[in-house]
């Protein structure tokens, strides 16, 4: 009974104010409040952010994990280790951090401004903050599923004289495909609800790098209602991953 | 970098801001959030071609970003403190454009009564202010101070819109903000005796033309009709 009572109280915590953000959604001004030049911004440069962080994540996260399941390198488990750190790193701290090298002020700093390329408060550094978050998510999911994938297709294709680029290509990422779509999706859900490292890392500047999070934020003081309508957005897309990723999910 | 700069580029068309239309891009001071979007349409229309891309937020904030290098063309901050702090990135002096007041804000129609400043330490009364950091934290810390009133706010904003957000939303009774900020969606009462100093510079050449507008006749005309001194 004390367990039961419990485990209401736990869906209750998680349902309700789910639950009330959409009650308060003020459904029938969602066009007028959906259709601001300042939201609209945001959401089309979130929508952008996020597919280059996805794509980022994709392209640079793959063959890391392909190093981390396959290489026989020293220290795997430790690598293994940090490239997870972001997954539990509080995003402000990954924010500063950023900041820290990326920034104008930064390591890199002198070497950035030299090239004309910080990317510190743009839209590059909003994309570098949102892959920064997103990268482990698509590096564990394909990582798990290449560690339980059986090792011989990959040696015979290796045996046959097929380059391990052409191995990757053709064997060993066409059995790993569903871990790889559900770690990108995953990694873009992270992508788009990104806040904490973006507008510390980029700003919140409409048009160039208020993503939809720092606009609800920012509109929760000057309009609430437009700031409910984005959060309602926000929550339908995750509720549709949700729906697109059952099953896989384990 | 330069490669991934690159990838980013193709994959997200980021990049496409080469094109004719020059963009000014102007910090500003939570409090003008009203008057500056007015400002900017105006600017806009006085130089076609222009876009005004604007950010609102703590002065203290705007500063801060200004120094870590964010790419802004000027900034516009509630005192003069806030803005001497990047006096390094600024071109130029940052010179007084407007005044503000203090004001207590409340929920429409003040169901609380709240009219003074002796009215914030009542028990149960609860009053949201800005962060000391916030310029309009640090004065309305100086104001209750000078009035020996010692309040426990509920929270410190890093904005004064933070402030009057928490108090529309009725989740404060009743904060310290600007004259500015009594508006349709906040009553309240001025401060006497708390005239605060709004202060602009350029930090680029770009930015100098809005800094000029602002200094204006008609942009001077604009701060009135939004309640600026």
């Amino acid at each position: 009974m004390v367990l039961l009572m419990a485990a209401a109280l736990g869906l209750l915590l998680v349902l309700l104010p789910l639950s009330g953000l959409l009650v308060r959604t003020p459904w029938h001004r969602m066009p007028e409040l959906l259709g601001t030049s300042q939201v609209q911004q945001a959401l089309w440069l979130s929508v952008r952010c996020a597919a280059a962080a996805t794509a980022v994540s994709v392209l640079l996260g793959v063959p890391l994990a392909w190093v981390l399941a396959r290489a026989p390198l020293p220290g795997r488990r430790l690598l293994r280790g940090l490239v997870t750190v972001p997954l539990v790193l509080p995003p402000v701290v990954g924010g500063v951090a950023l900041l820290l090298v990326f920034g104008r002020r930064g390591l890199l700093g002198p070497v950035l401004v030299e090239a004309g390329a910080v990317p510190a408060f743009t839209t590059y550094g909003v994309v570098l903050a949102e892959s920064f978050v997103a990268l482990p998510f698509l590096v564990l999911s394909v990582e798990g599923a290449l560690q339980s994938l059986p090792r011989e297709p990959e040696d015979v294709a290796a045996s046959l004289g097929a380059s391990p680029l052409r191995v990757l290509r053709t064997v060993t990422l066409p059995a790993v495909r569903p871990a790889l779509a559900a770690g990108a999706a995953l990694s873009a859900a992270r992508a788009l609800g990104e806040f904490g490292a973006t507008i510390t890392f980029a700003g919140s500047l409409p048009g160039r790098t208020q993503t939809v999070p720092s606009a609800i934020y920012a509109l929760l003081e000057t309009d609430p209602s437009a700031a409910y309508a984005l959060s309602a957005v926000l929550l339908l897309v995750s509720l549709g991953l949700i729906v697109a990723l059952r099953g896989r999910l384990r | 970098m330069r490669r991934l700069l690159l990838v980013l580029l193709l994959v997200s068309g980021c990049g496409a801001r080469g094109t004719s239309d020059t963009t000014v891009t102007v910090f500003a001071a939570a409090s003008l959030r009203a008057a500056f979007t007015a400002e900017a349409e105006a600017f806009e229309r006085e130089h076609p071609g222009t876009h005004v891309a604007l950010s609102f937020a703590g002065s203290q904030s705007l500063a801060a970003q200004v120094q870590q290098g964010a790419p802004a063309d000027v900034l516009a901050t509630a005192d003069l403190a806030t803005i001497a702090r990047v006096r390094g990135d600024l071109r130029g002096d940052p010179e007084v454009f407007a005044h503000n007041q203090l004001a207590i804000v409340t929920a429409p129609g003040n169901p609380e009564q709240v009219t003074s400043l002796s009215d914030l330490d009542r028990p149960g009364l609860r009053v949201v202010l800005a962060a000391p950091s916030v310029p309009v934290g640090k004065a309305a810390v100086a104001v209750l101070a000078a009035a020996g009133i010692s309040v426990q706010p509920v929270s410190l904003e890093d904005s004064v819109s933070g402030v009057v957000g928490k108090v529309r939303l009725g989740e404060a009774d009743a904060g310290i903000a600007y004259v500015t900020d009594l508006g349709h969606a906040v009553a309240g009462a001025p401060l006497a005796g708390t005239r605060t100093d709004l202060a602009i510079a350029a930090l680029t050449e770009g930015g100098e033309p809005f800094v000029a507008f602002v200094r204006s006749p008609a942009g001077q005309q604009i701060l009135r009709d939004h309640a600026f001194l």
